[in-house]
């Protein structure tokens, strides 16, 4: 009965979905409707579900029916797999199959290219590729296709890769007969990234510009699709607005990234699915933290050939740890409960993905989460598991046949069938022909053995005593095959396998050329059970520990048990005080400097300053003896460009201010551990000096081990850098550079009054918009303005706000921003550089603007050969706020001694001259509430010296930040003996790599680029001049 | 006799006399009274004053030594006496002028080595820049030629006792050759100390460091290294050839500046900063039988010093305040390779090769500080930018110490010289004639310093 309804369904069914095409035929079609019965395998029919010797059955392209004990119909083509097994077809989200490939990458060359260079109604920038549609250009690549199926591939989502607004991906399933039949979705999802890839436009020249660029996109596509009396038609936001509704994929390609995706996803209420780097378990519980969806590459990195030891020198720990570590990338994704699905992407060779994959389970992926990764996952990410990613009724019948199990190292795809269509990588149905031979020939006797796995076994030939190779080929029953008699003399033969005798008949050449007739007959079998490996066993891999960050003088966190809620409180000791005893104690109150005074902190703030304080009873308290040492606060620079990610400068429009370097902050830079061994706890990180106005600055402070954003001062104003002179007049980067505005000092003042001018109309419309109520907008059908982040950020400092540091150096220009500000009611917050400052130093002390100077720099280009040394001094004895800054990640290490300088030339105290690093960039930086000097209240951000600190034989001895240790010595000590025993350990377990015979690169030696003020990204410092 | 006019003291320790850079307290008319003593002091040194008694300083001989009350006499151009004035009764009428110095310290005048100082003025400013010519091989470029003795950053380099610097051309394989002047002078002529002291090859690096958009910078492997080394090889195969032999067919100049290399009167200057370089520099030396090898620059030197101690070769390190190559370094190694050296007994002075390197002159002593600070004693770190750059120069019997017989080539400074807070140079001679102490920038300091009525 049961029987009957089944095959009263499938004959119902069948008769249903019998497709159409619109194509006309040359001669008869060749439609068949064959039903094909795949049986006694062991069939995942899902990633969970193993039916062993269960039987398939499909037709037309689809599943009629997967299980145990099914009844083979009659008319079904029947392929007997023999324990073989079935698997899904894989799914990959981040394909280039059948798609045009990724241009080369922008290179600057010639003049500046300000404006699109697309003609058209498309958008203003070239990176925004909204309106590409993958499904319109894509053809089938047979040959990529047969390379991605025999991988276990089925289906694909081919994807644009181009630009940072990238248009629709197309969901294809590989190698069916013509695009018509292979295309699944057309437009399958959007496409996201902050790289500008093939544009040659200028902006965005860095990742902080490429970051500004999508969130204006963004803003610009909101008003695009709100504003119905626009006059403008732009291509590019329509098919933004089109595409912002599918799944939107982003590529990350690294965990900051990612993490910066995610911020942009929340600004505008996006769930990106992103492209990961294959980096993310450095940060995992941040990379948890954003509750988005992953695309998990397996592009572990090569090993290094580190035989040369002064090479190996130049290959850092985190490079070694993460070529050691790489492959645990995808098991931290399952271990912290993401969703994610892997891909083949990134792999210079795509055999390598099975590889990688069993590589990946190794290293404690589980092979359930594997497969869910690879199937049901990708289907569930784009919304088709109703078509794909199991093999249940009715789904497409997209599924592999392996050998063994796809995690065994032997396993080969041996079939893959998409849409019920076949593509045969090797024969099912190969006798085994493994035994043991004798081979007649007129001559003489010899004897074979094949042995070994059935689908290729080894073969021997016995040539008197002596074994020899036998080498073979072996296909559709006809066996080639030749060996040496003696060094020189080869015989060749071949012959037909006769299954039901077991044996080989055929002729053969002798080396002299004469023919012969010969019989290999089957004498014996061979030990075919294959030898139990002791694969239960685990091997131990020895890994060593993640460390925080992930760099150089990195820690491990303390423990591993569990995620830590608030993790980078775990990474430094956390003492709830600290009593520092008997110090000289440089208070920065007044000229008050207190000898043999002790302090005392209690959870990061100061609580006591007196002598003999007896020794804290709370737990977790320390003791410092700071006999002989001075204390003082912690550095603060008020112009530093360490720790940015790719680009300082957005510098292809005259105003970027609509850039922030709080998104682009790299907390694993190692010139932060170095800086807080020159006593450096604060930091203001700047846009550069490439437009005169540039993008806005982050304040931080040195906490190394945490997380970018924690990195940031808490709740701090908002600065932006201004810049004046010969670098926005691009004076020093060659004469191609003469096109954009401004190109003199005259033009510079009319370009600020231009944008001050524009930001107030600005924000006098928003603000009357804001007044207006719901039912005004209503019933007058207002639209809303558009927002512009490139003007929201100069109508902040129009609304004090936003505070300006500005890079200037001539008298003239500082004397002209004065008066711009004037005339628009605000002052200048701070003069960065301002080497000649002293000739405007009354000026400046009328406008009440602060003063950030080198110390000595001079004679690097024109407009700085009247700078002099004692600048710092007479803007001091003037009354202006003074610092001295460093603008170079080598010279903040010791900016104690800079500001020391100012004693040699001009003479101020030492109190006044420690002041320019310490209270004075705190006032100019509005946080001098907090921190800037030793006062019960403020935060303990303090520096122990081993010496007067303001002398060139100080050396920082510890570093205190929120009154916990960041820097010491004796610490300093241990962490480099930890990186030469981490070194040597996986140096040595490469060393082992090596000798077993793995692919090895020379070391790279990959550092984080050192950024000045000029610095552009792409382009060599020397072309764009100094400072 | 202790009332003879030309005795001047210098009394207050705390109270630097030279008003011209410091904000004393007496104020204007002290301003006054020592513009006009350092003023007569110039003049008549360079008119009478050529028997100059310097005494009770401390001075620091260069050499590792230091006499604490001490009695110099310039006669001349050269140092008469250097002692201990303990039990010597110093009769001042035997010469010109006596300056009691109590409390201050006499110093070698420093040595700036391997630097472009004089060579360029606005750095930016291709019109004033004259440091690097066209072409790969040019040992016959002569820097001196273009040494600026009117240069703008010259005055601000020798007010914090630098008085000699090796002005060196750039670029290329071989950039040409280097002299040693003295920081004053009418002329390059009269200026000059050493002239072509030595050729400096810019050893090829087998391995690069670039920029790149996939991988940040990074190391890259040389791709013209061979063809580089093959290139020098045989130029140095014909050039000497061609110095060996008498008969001349045809005059070669870029040959014919070489012969200094090959006979032992020159140094070979090799600019190499990676160890495995460094080895190879080496190598090459041998190979040429270089008398006068000298590795400039030398950041990963301290590596490999008993290679270079064997060899008997001296170091030019590069400037100390620098950052470390690679993540993985101890985080102070470029502070404390100086010390390394030192340990290990090889030759080495300090200089500054690199980003605005001649402005950065006038701190050559701060970075001996920061030696100083990580591990050498602090006369060590004097003679490292004294008499051990004098001795690589071979210029160590004429100066770089403070002994009886050599030039009177000195410096006094009111505190330690190597310390910036207390480094303040109130007079300095060179060959035993009196220095002038100010320069643009202290004239604009002056200007404004009047213009606001400050102190």
């Amino acid at each position: 009965m049961k029987r009957i309804t089944v095959l009263i369904v499938l004959i119902f069914f069948s008769v249903k979905f019998y497709t159409q095409s619109t194509f006309p035929t040359n001669g008869a079609p060749f439609n068949t409707h064959s039903i094909y019965a795949f049986t006694n395998a062991n069939i995942f029919i899902d990633f969970e579900t193993l039916v062993k010797n269960g039987t398939l059955l499909i037709q037309d392209g689809k599943i009629l029916n997967v299980g145990e004990k099914l009844e083979v119909p009659k008319n079904a083509v029947v392929y007997d797999l023999k324990g073989k097994f079935i698997y899904p077809s894989f799914i990959d989200l981040y394909s280039d199959y059948g798609v045009s490939e990724n241009k080369a990458p922008h290179r600057t060359s010639g003049g500046p290219q300000m404006e699109s260079s697309v003609k058209g109604a498309y958008g203003w920038n070239q990176a925004i590729r909204s309106d590409y549609e993958a499904y319109k250009s894509f053809v089938i690549n047979k040959e990529k296709g047969d390379e991605l199926k025999k991988l276990g591939f089925g289906t694909v989502l081919s994807c644009p890769k181009d630009g940072i607004v990238r248009g629709s991906g197309v969901l294809v399933n590989l190698g069916v007969k013509n695009e018509n039949e292979s295309v699944i979705l057309d437009k399958a999802a959007g496409f996201y990234s902050f790289s500008k890839g093939s544009s040659t436009q200028d902006y965005p020249s860095s990742l902080t510009g490429g970051i500004a660029l999508l969130r204006q996109t963004y803003y610009d596509a909101i008003w695009y699709a709100q504003n119905k009396n626009k006059t403008e038609y732009n291509i590019s936001l329509d098919a933004f607005n089109k595409i912002k509704d599918l799944p939107a994929i982003f590529e990350g390609n690294d965990k900051f990234n990612d993490l910066r995706a995610a911020k942009v996803g929340k600004e505008f209420n996006v769930k990106y699915i992103i492209k990961a780097g294959g980096n993310e378990y450095q940060r995992i519980n941040d990379i948890q933290t954003s509750q988005l969806k992953y695309i998990v590459p397996l592009n572990f990195p090569v090993a290094y050939d580190v035989e040369d030891p002064l090479d190996a020198e130049t290959v850092s720990m985190a490079e070694l740890k993460h070529w050691e570590l790489a492959p645990t990338n995808p098991a931290q994704f399952e271990k912290n409960f993401i969703q994610f699905c892997l891909t083949s992407a990134d792999l210079k060779d795509k055999k390598e993905f099975l590889t990688n994959l069993r590589k990946a389970v190794k290293y404690g992926l589980s092979e359930k989460m594997a497969l869910k990764a690879l199937t049901l996952n990708p289907a569930t990410f784009l919304n088709v598991q109703d078509k794909m990613g199991s093999l249940k009724k009715d789904l497409s019948a997209n599924f592999f046949i392996s050998n063994r199990s796809i995690f065994d190292n032997e396993a080969v795809v041996m079939q893959s069938w998409v849409a019920g269509e076949p593509t045969i990588f090797s024969d099912i149905n190969v006798p085994d022909i493994r035994g043991n031979y004798v081979l007649n020939t007129p001559d003489k006797k010899y004897k074979v053995k094949f042995w070994g796995d059935v689908t290729k076994p080894l073969a021997k030939i016995t040539i008197d005593t002596t074994g020899k190779n036998l080498s073979y080929s072996f296909s559709n029953n006809l066996i080639t095959f030749s060996f040496l008699v003696d060094s020189a003399k080869i015989v060749r033969a071949d012959g037909i396998y006769n299954a039901n005798t077991r044996s080989f008949d055929g002729k053969g050449q002798w080396a002299n050329g004469d023919w012969f007739d010969f019989k290999m007959s089957y004498e014996s079998a061979v030990d075919t059970t294959t030898k139990q490996k002791p694969a239960a066993k685990k091997v131990d891999l020895n890994l060593g520990k993640v460390y925080y960050p992930f760099n150089s003088y990195g820690e491990p966190l303390p423990d591993e048990q569990g995620v830590f809620k608030d993790q980078w409180n775990k990474f430094k000791n956390r003492y709830s005080a600290i009593l520092i005893k008997n110090a000289t104690i440089w208070t920065n109150n007044g000229d008050s400097v207190l000898k043999d005074h002790d302090v005392y902190v209690v959870d990061g703030k100061i609580v006591r300053i007196a002598k003999n304080i007896d020794a804290p009873k709370l737990a977790f308290a320390k003791v410092i003896d700071a006999t002989g040492k001075h204390l003082t606060p912690g550095i603060i620079d008020e112009h530093s460009h360490i720790a940015l990610t790719a680009g300082v400068n957005e510098g292809a429009k005259a105003s970027s201010s609509e850039v922030r370097m709080g998104d682009v902050i790299n907390p694993e830079d190692v010139n932060i551990y170095r800086q807080l061994s020159g006593g450096v706890t604060c930091a203001q990180l700047l846009h550069g000096s490439a437009n005169p106005i540039g993008g806005q600055s982050a304040i931080i402070k040195l906490r190394w081990g945490h997380a970018a954003e924690d990195l940031k001062y808490e709740k701090a104003d908002g600065f932006i850098k201004f810049a004046l002179g010969e670098n926005v007049k691009q004076s020093n980067w060659g004469e191609q550079n003469s096109i954009r505005f401004p190109q003199s000092r005259m033009g510079v003042e009319q370009l600020y009054k231009d944008y001050f001018t524009r930001a107030k109309e600005y924000d006098l419309q928003w603000q009357s918009f804001s007044k207006l109520s719901p039912k005004e907008i209503e019933k007058n059908k207002i639209a809303s303005p558009r927002k512009d982040l490139e003007l929201d950020a100069v109508a902040e400092i129009l609304n004090k706000k936003r505070f300006i540091t500005c890079h200037s150096y001539v008298q003239s220009e500082i004397n002209m921003l004065m008066h711009v500000a004037d005339s628009f009611g605000f002052k200048v917050n701070t003069f960065t550089h301002i080497l000649e400052g002293y000739k405007v130093a009354d000026k400046m002390k009328a406008h009440g603007v602060s003063a950030s100077t080198f110390a000595d720099w001079w004679a690097y280009k024109n407009e700085v050969m009247e700078a002099i040394p004692y600048n710092a001094a007479i803007l001091t004895k003037m009354g202006v706020n003074v610092s001295v800054n460093s603008d170079d990640a080598e010279m903040a290490r010791r900016l104690n001694q800079e500001a020391a300088k100012a004693i040699k030339y001009g003479g101020l105290t030492e109190v006044e001259a420690l002041k320019l690093v310490t209270l004075n960039p705190a006032k100019m930086l509005h946080i001098d509430d907090k921190v800037g000097s030793i006062k019960v209240g403020k935060v303990a951000d303090l520096v122990l010296w081993t010496d007067n600190p303001l002398s060139v034989y100080a050396i920082a001895d510890k570093t205190i930040i929120d009154g916990q240790i960041y820097f010491d010595r004796e610490e300093d000590a241990k962490l480099r003996q930890d990186i030469k025993t981490e070194r040597a350990r996986i140096i040595a377990k490469l060393l082992v790599e090596k000798q077993k015979g793995a692919k090895v690169e020379k070391p790279k030696g990959k550092h984080e680029r050192l950024y000045h003020c000029n610095t552009i990204e792409g382009v060599d410092e020397e072309i764009t001049g100094h400072r | 006799m202790e009332t003879k006019s030309n005795m001047i003291k210098f009394k207050n320790k705390f109270n630097p006399p030279n008003p011209l850079l410091q904000g004393g307290k007496t104020g204007f008319l002290k301003l006054v009274v020592f513009l006009f003593v350092l003023v007569s002091i110039r003049l008549n040194a360079q008119k009478t004053y050529t028997h100059i008694a310097l005494i009770n300083a401390t001075a620091h001989l260069g050499n590792g030594k230091l006499i604490e009350n001490s009695l110099v006499v310039i006669n001349k151009n050269k140092l008469e006496v250097v002692s201990s004035i303990t039990g010597i009764r110093l009769n001042p009428s035997s010469y010109d002028t006596v300056i009691d110095l109590a409390g201050k310290q006499i110093y070698p005048g420093i040595i700036n080595t391997n630097n472009v100082l004089g060579l360029h003025d606005a750095e930016a400013v291709r019109a004033t820049r004259d440091f690097s010519e066209v072409g790969n091989i040019n040992p016959h470029v002569r820097a001196l030629i273009a040494y600026n003795t009117d240069n703008l950053i010259t005055p601000t380099v020798k007010t914090n006792g630098i008085l000699y610097t090796q002005v060196t051309p750039r670029d290329g394989l071989i950039s040409g050759s280097s002299s040693l002047m003295a920081l004053e002078g009418w002329n390059w002529e009269d200026a000059v100390l050493k002239a072509d002291d030595g050729i400096h090859l810019n050893f090829p690096k087998a391995v690069k460091r670039k920029y790149s958009e996939e991988d940040g910078m990074s190391n890259v492997v040389n791709k013209n290294y061979t063809n580089e080394i093959n290139y020098l090889n045989k130029f140095f195969e014909d050039a000497q050839a061609y110095c060996l032999t008498s008969i001349i067919t045809e005059k070669n100049i870029r040959f014919e500046a070489m012969r200094g290399v090959f006979n032992g009167t020159a140094n070979l200057y090799l600019h190499t900063e990676k160890a495995k370089d460094i080895v190879s520099a080496i190598n090459f030396a041998k190979k040429f039988s270089i008398k006068k090898p000298v590795i400039v620059g030398g950041k990963e030197s301290y590596k490999i010093t008993s290679i270079l101690k064997q060899n008997n070769i001296p170091v030019m390190l590069n400037r100390v305040n620098d950052l470390p190559d690679n993540a993985d370094d101890n985080i102070d190694i470029v502070f404390r390779t100086p010390y390394l050296l030192q340990k290990d007994s090889v030759l080495f002075c300090l200089q500054l090769e690199g980003d605005m390197e001649a402005m950065q002159s006038r701190n050559l002593p701060f970075n001996a500080g920061v030696a100083a600070a990580y591990g050498l004693t602090k006369e060590q770190a004097l003679a490292s930018i004294t008499s051990n750059a004098a001795k690589i120069l071979g210029v160590e019997k004429e100066i770089g110490t403070i002994e009886e017989g050599k030039l009177a080539s000195i410096v006094v400074s009111d505190g330690d010289i190597l310390d910036i807070k207390t480094n303040n140079i109130i007079l300095a001679y060179i060959a035993g004639k009196s220095v002038v102490l100010n320069n643009k920038q202290t004239e604009l300091y002056l200007k404004y310093k009047t213009k606001y009525g400050i102190k």
